[in-house]
């Protein structure tokens, strides 16, 4: 085996080992923070497949991960209220069962890449970061000034989401939850860099004219990656909220967008599991680092340029060597 | 709707249109020159505002003040230039935007480390804080009518340093090849940290001014960089004749969009609905404006490539 794979594989280990070593000292909050690790790798997975694959520097994609905290918050307020939600054609009821609520946070979440897609690919380098950085602020904004779902102060569920056969409540089984769609986003994410589409998108990032010459269009290829990356980033979103019962504006903010880039590129850039360990670090330094000083962002920030400027590959990189599959 | 309150909000949209400018000018210098995009341009906005607000607090005077402003934002803006950003040039946008996320997050928790996490107040001068009569019976605030001024001033004088001046043509000349000037003997090096320092010292400009009429308070930069972003957007990068147009076509939507919609909208529905509705749809309506650009001009109304 390589020492990618072993290290892809000892990572993926690694947070379910922590939280059944938390179920076993009795440590509900440890399982939380595993939870939130697995659902920011989940979000940054998305935004993986449009940056590290097809190169495409989107700073909005808290744009997806906000709709799908609201398509949770909505629905769900509207099961808590017994009101229906009337949308003047048609009225949709409420409701808290989490598979109806991912599959509206991840069709919201699709059609709204499509749009912003559509646009933002129009151009390319800094104009589709600034472009995409302004539909995330548009979102934001526009969240705090509509009124009927909380504004800025948010919208709060009482009881967590219900999930088939589960007890959603119980900090280990929700994390068992989330870790399965983790695991099985990532087999499909493997799946299409692997495929002829990813292939395809792969190159289109490294050289664009190749993939006209072959007869593809590199628009249509990034616009169906931003849209699939859009999802996934979507449904994370949904489980962020059903994870704190609670969803607000800043989960369109561009700190946001700026943290998933900053998961990627910490665990290093252009590999399936880069997210994966990014996110996990980031947690980690979060909870460690908050607790040595109020100020912890100066540090993240200071390992962050230290990274950037001197650590190109991020952790995988610096343990396996160069020469990922792409970057 | 009378005349008179659409003129103080046509006003309105000039001041914040011009001191957009002040923001995009720096921001697009910096990438027509040296191919950079700059996350951190909000943290120089900040740093203007905190340095004129620690000055008019020591010695009450607003036109020290606005020095300090000047001087800090520019020196900041040199240092962070020569410690990080000059590594930047020859990286990739993903690098840059990483680089510049990271210098935010220092500036902005160290600036709370040595603030505090409350907003700082900045007084307008006395001489200006009241109003003035304009022709046509308008009463408007003094302070706001010199920001325009200031900022006007300020726009013609950059023009003039592009258009006339030696400096502006090695600006100019670097826009079109940077290694052609290096070869004519100009320090490029140097030339990339004053255009950095000139871009820092109007944001910090722009936050000092600003801060009088707002709080001066940590994070007030990036909403306003990302409205430069958008201007920018709407101009065409590189170009300062965009930027300046930009600026004024976001400043006069916002603030006007944030006035008339809500009225036009309580012609169809109740008053109530129309409030909420029409300032909704008004936080949106620069984005609006910048994708309806977007379809046409691609790369802005002044951009070229």
């Amino acid at each position: 085996m390589q020492r990618e794979t072993v290290l892809n594989t000892l990572v993926f280990l690694a947070l379910p080992a922590v939280a059944a070593i938390a179920l076993v000292l009795d440590e509900p909050f440890t399982i939380t923070l595993a939870t939130r690790a697995a659902i920011l790798a989940l979000a940054a997975v998305g935004l993986n497949l449009a940056l590290g694959l097809g190169g495409l520097v989107s700073l909005g994609h808290a744009v997806f991960f906000g709709l799908g905290g609201y398509a949770m918050g909505i629905l769900a307020s509207h099961a808590q209220s017994y009101a229906p939600l009337d949308l003047g054609l048609f009225v949709i009821e409420g409701t808290k069962s989490m598979p109806v609520i991912w599959l509206t946070a991840v069709v919201v979440s699709a059609l709204a890449a499509l749009l912003i897609g559509l646009l933002a690919l129009r151009t390319a380098g800094v104009y589709f970061i600034m472009i995409t950085l302004a539909f995330g602020q548009m979102f934001y904004y526009f969240t705090i000034s509509w009124p009927a779902y909380g504004g800025e102060d948010g919208l709060s569920i009482y009881v967590r989401n219900s999930f088939p056969g589960l007890n959603t409540l119980d900090p280990i089984q929700f994390f068992g939850l989330v870790f399965a769609v983790l695991a099985i986003v990532l087999f499909i994410m493997g799946r299409i860099e692997r495929s002829a589409f990813g292939l395809a998108l792969g190159t289109a990032r490294q050289n664009a004219a190749r993939v006209e010459t072959v007869g593809l269009s590199p628009f249509h290829l990034r616009l169906v990656a931003f849209v699939i990356s859009g999802a996934v980033t979507g449904l994370a979103g949904a489980l962020f909220a059903d994870l704190n019962r609670f969803v607000s504006p800043t989960m369109f903010s561009w700190q946001m967008s700026g943290e998933f880039i900053v998961f990627i590129v910490l665990g290093g850039i252009g590999r399936l599991f880069g997210p994966v360990v990014g996110a996990c670090l980031f947690v980690l330094l979060e909870h460690l680092l908050s607790g040595v000083s109020e100020f912890w962002l100066i540090y993240l920030g200071a390992i962050l340029l230290f990274v950037v400027l001197f650590a190109r590959g991020g952790v995988i990189g610096a343990l396996v060597g160069r020469g990922g599959h792409h970057g | 709707m009378t005349t008179l309150l659409l003129i103080e909000q046509v006003l309105n949209g000039l001041q914040s249109g011009i001191m957009l400018f002040l923001m995009a000018a720096g921001l697009t210098l910096i990438f027509g020159v040296m191919g950079l995009i700059n996350l951190a341009h909000g943290s120089l906005y900040m740093i203007g505002a905190f340095a004129a607000a620690a000055v008019a607090g020591a010695t009450g005077s607003f036109v020290l003040a606005l020095c300090a402003s000047l001087i800090t934002a520019a020196a900041a803006g040199a240092i962070i230039e020569v410690g990080v950003i000059r590594r930047l040039y020859d990286r990739d946008h993903l690098d840059q935007v990483l680089a510049t996320f990271a210098l935010i997050l220092i500036l902005s928790e160290g600036t709370r480390w040595a603030f505090g996490s409350f907003p700082l107040y900045l007084d307008v001068p006395a001489a200006l804080a009241g109003p003035v009569t304009l022709p046509g019976g308008i009463r408007y605030p003094a302070y706001r009518l010199l920001i325009i001024g200031v900022g006007l001033i300020i726009a013609a004088g950059l023009f003039l340093l592009i258009a006339r001046t030696r400096i502006g043509i090695q600006i100019r000349a670097g826009e079109s090849d940077r290694e052609m000037i290096a070869a004519l003997g100009v320090d490029i090096s140097k030339l990339y940290t004053l255009i950095f320092a000139l871009g820092a010292a109007l944001a910090g400009l722009a936050g000092a001014l600003v801060g009088a009429i707002q709080s001066v308070q940590v994070g007030m930069g990036e909403p306003v960089l990302i409205l430069a972003f958008v201007v920018i957007v709407i101009g065409g990068i590189g170009s300062i004749k965009g930027a300046l147009v930009g600026a004024l076509l976001v400043g006069l939507t916002d603030t006007l969009g944030g006035v008339l919609l809500p009225l036009a909208l309580s012609g169809v529905m109740d008053a109530s609905a129309a409030t909420s509705v029409g300032s909704a749809l008004a936080s949106m309506s620069i984005y609006i404006l910048m994708a309806v650009v977007l379809i046409f001009r691609p790369t802005g109304l002044y951009g070229t490539a």
